[in-house]
């Protein structure tokens, strides 16, 4: 169906191929996930298979991508709509109507397919993503999840052979994409397409991948089945990582295979993890203290009432599904957003009645889209403009704190050119360095991959040994487990849940981390506390049997 | 349901059967409406004609506008059109032209004088209660105007409107389109940016804080751009028939001559001055050379139309009752032009011209004419109708 013949993809100005030599064979109907860490061509790979690399983004291509038996060369993106359908990231970015309806027509009116087929497609593919409700819904008032799968529509009214998705669910909370991939996966097994799919939430798809292909980061790509390929990937979902430490072959994918196989690992482990890898404990001093916040746009009431407070050292996560008023309650707290009643001390001031320039020095939000905040050309500059923000301030300066959070990103680089992860820690180490006591970061792993996660992990623990109080408000079941102290839920507006991390999250089947699932009623959350409680129990032998 | 409208339809000839079932009305039909209303305001200063229009406007959007975002701008077009009025009664306050004789004053606001050269206009001075009459009648009658582009804009989706755009506009109709689309992401952007600004503490006026807003908001515009063309690329927007270069040139030459014509018709036409004579040949050959080159480049881009709205009676009667009043309002203007242009001074109260009165009237029944909106529907009431009937069809099923 698809295949690649020792490509080779340059970008303009680039000094290295993005590929080299890359040549893979994907057969009809397949589901073949794309995995690696950011930035080592991923998108690029996808991109070659329509077309839209090199003849949309430049570029040079060696080698022959042949999709259906037509060269990419010689077709651009186009006259490749009727085999390919591309779904991209953000459905908003990529709509071209106001309605549902009118959205999957407009690829068949490009296609010139007569008005009676196009009415009996509209109708069908309306019942196969259950979007027949919203058939006149205009597209800026659905969900998340419904714009995705409207996206996904839109492109399947073609009839293509081949959809390609590139990251569908990052954009999305965890219902919308569960609902998202629940919607791709029924496609793969009903219609018979070939799905190509890129994804850094691996621990969703990876069960129903038929292929993975891997991008190291050195221009190549390997493929094979998903269990050989996961074993040395440089990105693996918990469920891998515990597979790997526990050394079970071949290799559990799914929660359910690796349940099957615990048994022995988990006769073999002590019942609470080993006290030393629990996460710091919060000091008794009380950093934040929010009482009664009320937020409300016009008739709707964002967050009513929410009382919370925190300690130096604390790191606590603010989970709930979209609208729940966790963004709203932190930027109440901050005191920029709005925040109709209810009171805020930290170190004795409410940030709402200071000036931005004082209030950044109580409590530093980093927005959800951080860069909101860059507006200059380079670095340097930036850093530059954050020093003299914050002249009063006793922190080192902000290239120093850059530095600490990720090396080697250059004075001369362009803010806009950094990768998700280096973006935001810029503008962390920017709104670092008027040293706040509290840190607020809004959806912060969103768009990370396994890598970068591991990294905010170990800046946000940094800040947690330097007493400083830290909250994110996150839909990452993963991260809040691996990194959280404690879990506030809020829902329709309210904290419904508040506690230690363990309690919270091990008690709710929807919350639980991969590995407290597998482990269950053992109290882990992740692979690490299993290694260090058997490096402690020295029981390696045995395991190889598990 | 379906049944029974086929048995209505059956007995009852003309616009009774369309009007029952909800059904959007032809873009075009609508515009024609609002357009003739707004031709027929243009003709008038009389309050009462201008009240009387937009109580028409008014009465018709209620009763036949969607409930989809797009619709609910209307009001946003009412306040534009109190701006109007209030800067048209500020302006000519500050700007007097001074007393006539008899005029009776408001108030009096501080006189600065102005050199002799500059004698026409007063800054400051007496305000009269007739000068600022006339104002608001002037500010009613723009305001109005406004509101009928805005009854257009609330009761027919723009973009669809776009959609009827000869073949050989295709492309510039889209580019109008995709504007449209990210103007609203735009103001969210901005919004969202100038909150994000607070984070920073950074310059709060001047050069610095517009360059804090603008840049994150453009590169974020720049950005969703190239993310559209190239989801419209990858959808097949632009794969063109057999167009060679020499039809391109022929098209291009024939819409260039083709406008030149009808610009220069205009110009004789409108100037007086020049020969009278030859600009109507000129407009009608321009036309000619126009529809020549659009009906070539047209051929070009081959693209169908999803569920084209249908132009039937209703529509006929929607845009006929807004000619009917634009025709009515252009041809009367000679004959009581006291009385659709009333003067204030002497203060006296206007009268209300009947034959005015009652084509604008006329233009109401468009509410009634026009078929019930598709309201967005919970239950299965509605959906039958959009999925009925034709997917049975033989030659859909191949």
């Amino acid at each position: 169906m698809i295949d690649f013949d020792r490509v080779t993809i340059t970008y303009d100005g680039a000094e290295r191929p993005v590929l080299r030599e890359v040549s893979l064979h994907v057969a009809e109907g397949e589901l073949c996930l794309v995995v690696g860490r950011t930035g080592v061509g991923k998108s690029t790979l996808l991109g070659a298979i329509n077309g839209l690399v090199p003849h949309f983004t430049g570029g040079t291509l060696g080698g022959r991508v042949t999709v259906a038996g037509r060269d990419t060369a010689a077709h651009p993106p186009r006259e490749l709509a009727d085999v390919v359908g591309v779904v991209g990231q953000d459905p908003l970015a990529g709509f071209v109507t106001d309605t549902v309806e009118e959205e999957l027509a407009y690829g068949m009116e490009q296609l010139v397919i007569a008005p009676e087929v196009m009415r009996k497609r509209v109708e069908e593919t309306l019942d196969l993503l259950g979007l027949a409700a919203l058939r006149q819904r205009p597209l800026i008032e659905i969900s998340g999840g419904q714009q995705q799968r409207v996206a996904i529509g839109a492109v399947l009214t073609a009839h293509p052979r081949v959809l390609v998705l590139d990251e569908p669910t990052s954009a999305l909370d965890p219902t919308a994409a569960e609902e998202v991939l629940a919607a791709i996966t029924r496609l793969v097994h009903d219609l018979g397409l070939t799905v190509l799919l890129a994804e850094h939430r691996l621990e969703r798809v990876v069960q129903y991948a038929d292929t993975v292909v891997h991008l190291p980061g050195d221009g190549t790509a390997a493929a094979g089945p998903p269990a050989e390929m996961l074993l040395t990937a440089t990105v693996a979902p918990p469920v891998v990582e515990l597979g790997r430490l526990a050394r079970w072959r071949p290799l559990p994918l799914s929660v359910r295979d690796a349940r099957r196989r615990a048994g022995p690992l988990r006769a073999r482990l002590p019942v609470s993890p080993p006290a030393a890898s629990a996460t710091g404990a919060a000091t008794g001093e009380t950093a934040l203290r929010a009482r009664q916040i009320v937020v409300r746009y016009g008739e709707v009431v964002a967050v009513r009432g929410v009382d919370l407070e925190l300690h130096g050292g604390e790191i606590a996560a603010v989970m709930g599904r979209n609208g729940s008023g966790k963004s709203s309650l932190l930027w109440a707290i901050q005191g920029a957003g709005r925040r109709q009643a209810g009171a805020v001390a930290i170190a004795g001031r409410d940030p709402k009645d200071l000036p931005p320039r004082e209030a950044r020095a109580l409590v530093a939000l980093v927005p959800q889209t951080p860069s909101d905040l860059l507006y200059l050309n380079t670095v340097g500059a930036e850093l530059a403009q954050a020093d003299r923000e914050s002249a009063a301030s006793k922190s080192p300066p902000a290239r120093e704190l850059l530095d600490q959070l990720a090396p080697r990103i250059g004075d001369d680089a362009h803010p806009r050119e950094l990768s998700e992860g280096q973006r935001l820690s810029l503008v962390l180490a920017i709104q670092l360095r008027a040293a706040p006591r509290v840190v607020l970061l809004d959806e912060p792993t969103r768009g990370l991959d396994y890598g970068a996660k591991a990294a905010l992990h170990a800046i946000l623990q940094r800040l947690a040994a330097q007493r400083r109080s830290v909250v994110i408000a996150t839909h990452d079941v993963e991260f809040v487990a691996a990194t959280c102290d404690r879990v506030v839920v809020m829902a329709d507006g309210d904290v419904i849940a508040d506690g230690p991390t363990p309690e919270i999250v091990v008690a709710s089947p929807a919350f639980a981390p991969q590995v407290a699932k597998i482990l269950a009623p053992l109290r882990y959350l992740k692979a690490t506390q299993v290694a260090d409680a058997l490096d402690e129990s020295r029981s390696l032998p045995g395991m190889v049997s598990g | 349901m379906r049944h029974a409208t086929l048995s209505v339809r059956g007995r009852v000839p003309g616009i009774h059967d369309s009007r029952r079932v909800p059904r959007a009305l032809h873009p075009v039909a609508w515009w024609i409406w609002a357009l003739g209303l707004v031709i027929a305001v243009n003709r008038t200063t009389n309050p009462l004609l201008l009240i009387l229009a937009l109580s028409v406007l008014g009465f018709v959007v209620a009763n036949r506008r969607t409930d989809a975002p797009w619709a609910r701008a209307f009001k946003y077009y009412l306040m534009v059109a109190l701006f109007i009025i209030a800067a048209r009664i500020v302006f000519q306050s500050v700007f007097t032209a001074g007393l006539e004789s008899g005029d009776h004053v408001l108030f009096e606001l501080p006189h600065i004088r102005t050199p002799r050269w500059y004698a026409g206009v007063q800054i400051g001075g007496p305000v009269s209660l007739e000068a600022t009459l006339s104002a608001t009648v002037d500010g009613l009658r723009l305001g109005t105007m406004i509101c009928c582009i805005g009854a257009a804009n609330a009761l027919a989706n723009p973009k669809r409107a776009l959609r009827v755009l000869p073949g050989a506009l295709y492309e510039l109709g889209m580019a109008v389109v995709v504007s449209i689309s990210l103007a609203p992401q735009l103001i969210e952007s901005v919004q969202r940016v100038a909150r994000a600004r607070r984070l920073r503490a950074g310059q709060r006026r001047g050069f610095r804080a517009l360059r804090s807003i603008a840049i994150p908001v453009l590169a974020d515009a720049l950005e969703r751009s190239v993310l559209l063309a190239a989801a419209m690329d990858s959808r097949g927007y632009g794969r063109t028939g057999p167009a060679t270069r020499a039809t391109r040139r022929l098209t291009a030459t024939l819409l260039l001559a083709g406008m030149v014509g009808v610009c220069a018709g205009c110009y004789g036409l409108l100037n007086g001055s020049g020969p009278r004579l030859l600009a109507t040949p000129a407009i009608l050959a321009g036309a000619v050379l126009c529809s020549a080159g659009l009906a070539l480049g047209g051929r070009r881009v081959r693209r169908t139309h999803y569920r084209p709205d249908p132009w039937r009676a209703p529509e006929w009667i929607v845009a006929g009752c807004g000619l009917i009043s634009a025709v009515t309002l252009y041809f009367t203007s000679g004959y009581n032009a006291a009385d659709l242009n009333p003067s204030f001074s002497p203060l006296r109260f206007p009268a209300l011209p009947a034959l005015p009165a009652v084509a604008i009237l006329i233009a109401a029944a468009a509410a009634f004419a026009a078929p019930p909106p598709r309201r967005r529907v919970s239950g299965s009431v509605g959906v039958p109708d959009a999925a009925g009937g034709r997917i049975a069809r033989p030659e859909v099923s191949a």
